[in-house]
């Protein structure tokens, strides 16, 4: 087991959540892409952590601070998500240009 | 008898509390005039009271002074440097107690005083009477800091101060354009006067060093040999300013003119205080007149003699009841100048502080028959004795003193006056005064015959005039009879001496001459000639007829419409000015027409082409095309980059990811 092994695993997780958040037009797909990108990143922490590093688990310490902001993040995402969807009937990213000049 | 004043500066004390405040009576007929202005309207008598209360404050100031000054006399100014002309010649602010000074201060506000009194009461229900109070108490505090001034910087002060006042109420009743121009033409003769006074006043003050008067009289006295070299011109010139304040032949004719004003202003300004500012002018500078200008002193005692005899005539003739007074006052005003310039400084003087009292009193009394006929015309007048008592009565006493009738004030001073013209060697000036005595005496019989004998020929019931007005004339009636006693000569009276005395308390001694006894000769000539003067003039105008042409027996041929005109002097003045000033006004017209116009049109149009380059070029072109060009381009930024915000988030996700990885790149590859 090398850290590589786990370095290709975010990268390609993190290019999945990439390419679902600029192409998927449902909002809720949106914001599952942005957790794929999340959960990337901490599998990184993670890694680097038990791979590599000597200190007294910093990357997993802030692993759970990052899974923490993130359920926050969703939790706000999806309760605007859910506000736009009643008023508009839609979670269409492309007909959501309100805030356009 | 010459006799040298004791009066030098250790025999004085120096003052006490009133001397070190007697700056106060030089600001409170300011503050008055600026109180009236205020709200003079808004109080009941219009403004009159703050000027009367500004006045009686100061008589306290002026009493106590000339009480002081005859107990125990005082010599002392103080004065505040306000500035510095070069190094050396300073310019000085403040008040001199010492005789002469005292002296005017108590006839200034006592007489002032009354004056003021008098005009609640002839001004009621006038126009602008708040303004009429205003620039009479502006003339009350400008006459004091003439009075008062310790050198020739604050004499100019006033002395312009009182001009300006005079120009104002003169000019009084402005609707009539009449009265303008006598305004004006006050105005002008003083100003041309006012030029030798300024050189003078330059000349003494560059050769001196100093304008103070206390030490130009030290200088004169010790005959400082720079001060003497220049003391007959500058003391030429200072007459000459003299002349135009006090009304002195050929410069007399705007005084006559100037009865135009409300008649309080001409008891007070134009007969008893501030016509004597050139008097008093040539008495402060005595010692320089006395001991180094003695060349100049001939050419006064004949202008000052011309003026006592000649214009004395004219006033035979004159209908307005004023303009007799007015003529009168020139007369007297030579008197004194006459006195003055032959040396004698008490005896001019002294005509001065008398001559004030009666002759406001007749102003006065002339006013209160006007306020009663509305008319200034001794021929409208006529019978007035039994409609009007008081006024009656003390006329007639005004009338005695200035024709110099025993015991009454004029005698004495006039008589002084006839003594010192004798005794400095003017034999035929003293015989050509005693001839004017008997004029004085001839006119006042005239005036009083015309006004108040006979029968009334104008219009409407007269009446006595309200005692506001009367009061006054009984009050300037008691000194008109008592004062000549204060200088009988060779008489003290116990504990205050005399007004010789008082007078000769000065910084120097004047050195000039005083009688120790009365001369008999000199007196009885002098009254035969009041008396003969008084008895002819009644035998002559108290015979009634029914106009004034008729009864004017002086119709003379020639002589008559000479004396009507005023020996034509008012015509020569305008042919003078006319003939000298007339080519440079026309000079000046065309040098303004055709050169100063030039330079202003020239500079005008240079102005408005540079002001077309500046608008067109630099405005229109220069500033506003930045501006256009700045709003231009910020909206050409802003039509292409708006697009970029499309507010779809996904391209802003997009546009984040490709910046992260051309960041990444760099940071790989090129860093």
């Amino acid at each position: 087991m090398t850290v590589i092994q786990f370095v290709i695993l975010g990268a390609a997780l993190f290019s999945f959540g990439v390419y679902g958040l600029l192409v998927r037009r449902n909002l809720v797909l949106v914001l599952l892409s942005v957790e794929l990108m999340l959960a990337a990143v901490n599998i990184n922490l993670v890694a680097f952590e038990s791979m590599l590093a000597t200190s007294e688990l910093l990357g997993q310490v802030f692993t759970v601070f990052v899974i923490t902001v993130a359920a926050a993040e969703v939790g706000i995402g999806l309760a605007i998500i859910l506000m736009i969807f009643r008023n508009r009937q839609s979670a269409n990213a492309d007909e959501l240009t309100l805030m356009r000049w | 008898m010459s006799l040298l004043l004791a009066a030098e500066a250790h025999f004085a004390t120096e003052g006490g509390f009133f001397v070190d405040t007697a700056g106060i009576m030089l600001i409170l007929p300011f503050l008055a005039f600026g109180a009236i202005l205020a709200f003079g309207k808004k109080l009941p008598n219009q403004g009159g009271e703050i000027a009367v209360a500004a006045l009686a404050i100061n008589c306290i100031w002026a009493v106590t002074l000339f009480i002081q000054n005859m107990v125990s006399p005082v010599v002392t100014e103080r004065v505040i440097e306000i500035g510095r002309i070069g190094s050396n010649l300073s310019f000085e602010l403040g008040w001199v107690v010492d005789g002469l000074s005292v002296m005017m201060y108590f006839l200034v506000n006592v007489v002032g005083l009354l004056v003021f009194i008098y005009a609640l009461g002839y001004m009621h229900g006038d126009r602008r009477v708040p303004w009429f109070f205003a620039a009479f108490s502006l003339f009350a505090g400008a006459m004091l800091i003439l009075v008062a001034a310790p050198n020739l910087i604050q004499l100019i002060l006033g002395w312009e101060g009182v001009g300006l006042a005079s120009y104002f109420l003169i000019g009084f009743y402005w609707e009539d354009m009449a009265n303008v121009k006598a305004g004006n033409k006050a105005f002008m003769v003083n100003k041309l006067a006012d030029v030798g006074l300024l050189l003078g006043a330059a000349i003494l003050g560059v050769v001196m060093g100093t304008f103070s008067f206390s030490e130009m009289e030290h200088l004169a006295v010790s005959g400082d040999t720079a001060l003497a070299g220049v003391a007959v011109v500058a003391g030429l010139l200072l007459f000459f300013g003299a002349m135009g304040k006090s009304a002195q032949f050929p410069l007399h004719i705007w005084l006559p003119d100037a009865m135009a004003g409300p008649t309080p202003v001409s008891a007070l300004m134009h007969a008893a205080t501030m016509v004597t500012g050139g008097i008093y002018l040539m008495a402060r500078t005595f010692p320089l007149f006395q001991n180094l200008a003695t060349d100049a002193r001939t050419l006064m005692v004949v202008i000052g003699t011309i003026t006592l005899f000649g214009i004395g005539f004219l006033a035979l003739v004159a209908d307005d009841i004023k303009k007799v007074l007015a003529y009168s006052t020139v007369s007297q005003l030579g008197y004194m100048m006459t006195a003055v310039a032959a040396g004698g400084y008490t005896a001019g003087v002294f005509h001065l502080f008398t001559h004030a009292f009666f002759k406001a009193l007749l102003f006065l009394g002339a006013g209160s028959v006007i306020h009663a006929v509305h008319s200034n015309n001794m021929s409208d007048m006529g019978g007035l004795k039994k409609h009007m008592p008081t006024t009656y009565w003390t006329f007639v006493i005004g009338s005695l003193a200035l024709a110099g009738i025993f015991p009454l004030a004029g005698f004495w001073s006039k008589d002084e006056i006839l003594v010192t013209l004798g005794h400095e060697g003017w034999t035929t000036v003293m015989w050509i005064a005693i001839a004017g005595a008997f004029v004085t005496a001839f006119y006042m019989a005239r005036a009083i015959a015309l006004t108040f004998h006979g029968t009334y020929k104008g219009h409407g019931h007269p009446h006595e005039s309200p005692p506001v007005m009367t009061r006054p004339l009984i009050a300037l009636a008691i000194p008109s009879v008592l004062f000549g006693l204060l200088n009988i000569p060779g008489v003290e009276w116990p504990g205050i001496g005399n007004f010789t005395q008082w007078l000769g308390v000065r910084g120097v001694a004047m050195g000039d001459h005083h009688a120790e006894g009365i001369d008999f000769f000199v007196a009885g000539v002098g009254l035969v000639a009041g008396i003969l003067g008084l008895l002819l003039g009644w035998m002559i105008f108290s015979k009634d007829r029914e106009t004034q042409q008729a009864r004017d027996r002086f119709e003379v041929p020639l002589l008559y419409p000479l004396l009507r005109r005023g020996y034509y002097l008012d015509d020569v003045a305008d042919g003078v000015t006319y003939v000298t000033m007339g080519p440079l006004a026309r000079f000046a017209n065309w040098t303004n027409t055709y050169i100063f116009d030039g330079i202003v049109n020239a500079a005008g149009g240079l102005t408005m082409l540079l002001g077309r380059f500046v608008y067109n070029g630099l405005d229109q072109r220069g500033v506003d095309g930045i501006v256009h060009g700045l709003t231009a381009a910020t909206d050409g930024a802003g039509t292409v980059m708006r697009k970029w915000q499309s507010g779809r988030v996904q391209q802003y996700a997009a546009a984040f990811v490709g910046g992260a990885i051309v960041l990444a790149a760099v940071f790989m590859f090129v860093i």
